[in-house]
């Protein structure tokens, strides 16, 4: 009687866990429950959603003995609107065509050293601690927005799972210890400071910065869209000029 | 809206396109981005229902990294190893990002735009 229960809990476990829908389903609560925990406790930077959400989701999977395969022929319909969402980036782009008319000069030769100071410096760090090639490979484009970050780290030979987990772990301490970095260096001029979370910290910089000033918000919304093209541009050309 | 939807889709679509044809080292949605880009400047204006499908695409742009962090799953092992290089890429260099980058745009600022320069100071 316990055994043909269990057997048929088994099953029907079996029969649910292969269907696309519990785990699209599960990867909706997992986020929103994210987003409770983190209105919950102040919007503290720590208890950004996506950590929440992957901690929450990778537990279950540990727990039921899923796969990673099972995990994402669910998961994959989310997954699918990175790309859809990173060509829509060319909107807040283009609102801020006149703004970027005007201090042209300025925001390309301050993308372009923040760009490869983030690159140079994650690579070199890494290297310096022993890091393998593919794992240099992996973090060179993690200040970059993740849709953006995810296709270098592939192109050039990365690893994009790797690379997204990178990319938010980079934001969330870009949120923390930007403005304490910013004021310390008596960097107060706020198209300055938007640039530098930016640059630095994608979309998460980009949300800590518009919570702190309306100009640095639209400085930072900028600033990661123009570094995310830059580096998709200047990353694989400088790793072909390493490796040839 | 749906309109707006394929546009976006065609973007994309394009970028694959010529990404694979000429096998240039960047991705298909961002050649889709500067397609797009390219497409509203053009037109010098933004239609109200593209604004509509790109912000609901973008409203929860962090739940569309959630997948892929999941990912994290398949590389744990990684992690454990790596650990060092790891947490000092991301720490020590984004805090070195954002210290030069931050420097170099005010440094700038003030030889550019002498007229803009009074910054305002956060209270």
């Amino acid at each position: 009687m316990n055994r043909t229960m269990q057997s048929e809990l088994t099953q029907f476990w079996v029969s649910l866990s292969t269907t696309p829908l519990l785990w699209l389903t599960l990867t909706l609560l997992a986020y929103q429950l994210g987003i409770r925990i983190f209105r919950r406790f102040g919007a503290n930077p720590f208890l950004h959603p996506v950590l929440t959400a992957v901690a929450a989701l990778v537990l279950l999977l540990k727990v039921s003995n899923t796969d990673y395969q099972t995990y994402f022929s669910g998961a994959q319909f989310i997954h699918f609107l990175l790309g859809p969402a990173t060509v829509a980036l060319a909107i807040p782009l283009y609102r801020e065509i006149e703004v970027i008319r005007k201090a042209f000069v300025p925001i390309a030769i301050t993308v372009l050293v923040g760009s490869l100071t983030a690159i140079v410096s994650a690579v070199g760090l890494a290297w310096c601690l022993g890091g393998e090639r593919i794992l240099l490979l992996t973090l060179a484009p993690k200040s970059v927005t993740t849709p953006i970050a995810m296709g270098i780290s592939e192109k050039i030979g990365g690893l994009p799972s790797l690379t997204a987990v990178a990319v938010v772990l980079t934001g969330v301490i870009g949120a923390v210890l930007g403005d304490l970095v910013l004021d310390r260096l008596k960097i107060h001029d706020e198209t300055a400071r938007g640039m530098a979370l930016g640059v630095a910290s994608h979309g998460i910089g980009t949300a800590q910065a518009i919570q702190r000033n309306q100009t640095a918000g639209a400085f930072a919304a900028l600033a990661m869209a123009l570094n995310g093209l830059l580096t998709a541009v200047l990353l694989p050309i400088l790793i072909g000029c390493l490796a040839g | 809206m749906l309109a707006y939807l394929t546009l976006i889709l065609v973007c994309q679509l394009i970028g694959e396109i010529i990404t694979r044809v000429t096998k240039l080292p960047i991705s298909g949605p961002v050649i889709g981005m500067v397609i797009l880009f390219c497409w509203l400047v053009l037109r010098r204006k933004m239609p109200s229902d593209l604004e509509k499908v790109g912000s609901f695409l973008l409203r929860h742009l962090p739940l569309l990294f959630v997948p892929a962090g999941v990912g994290i799953i398949t590389h744990l092992d990684f992690l454990a190893r790596s650990w060092a290089p790891i947490a000092a890429a991301i720490l020590i260099g984004t805090v070195l990002t954002i210290a030069v980058t931050g420097a170099v745009m005010q440094f700038l600022n003030r030889r550019h735009l002498p007229d803009v320069d009074e910054p305002h100071h956060a209270e």
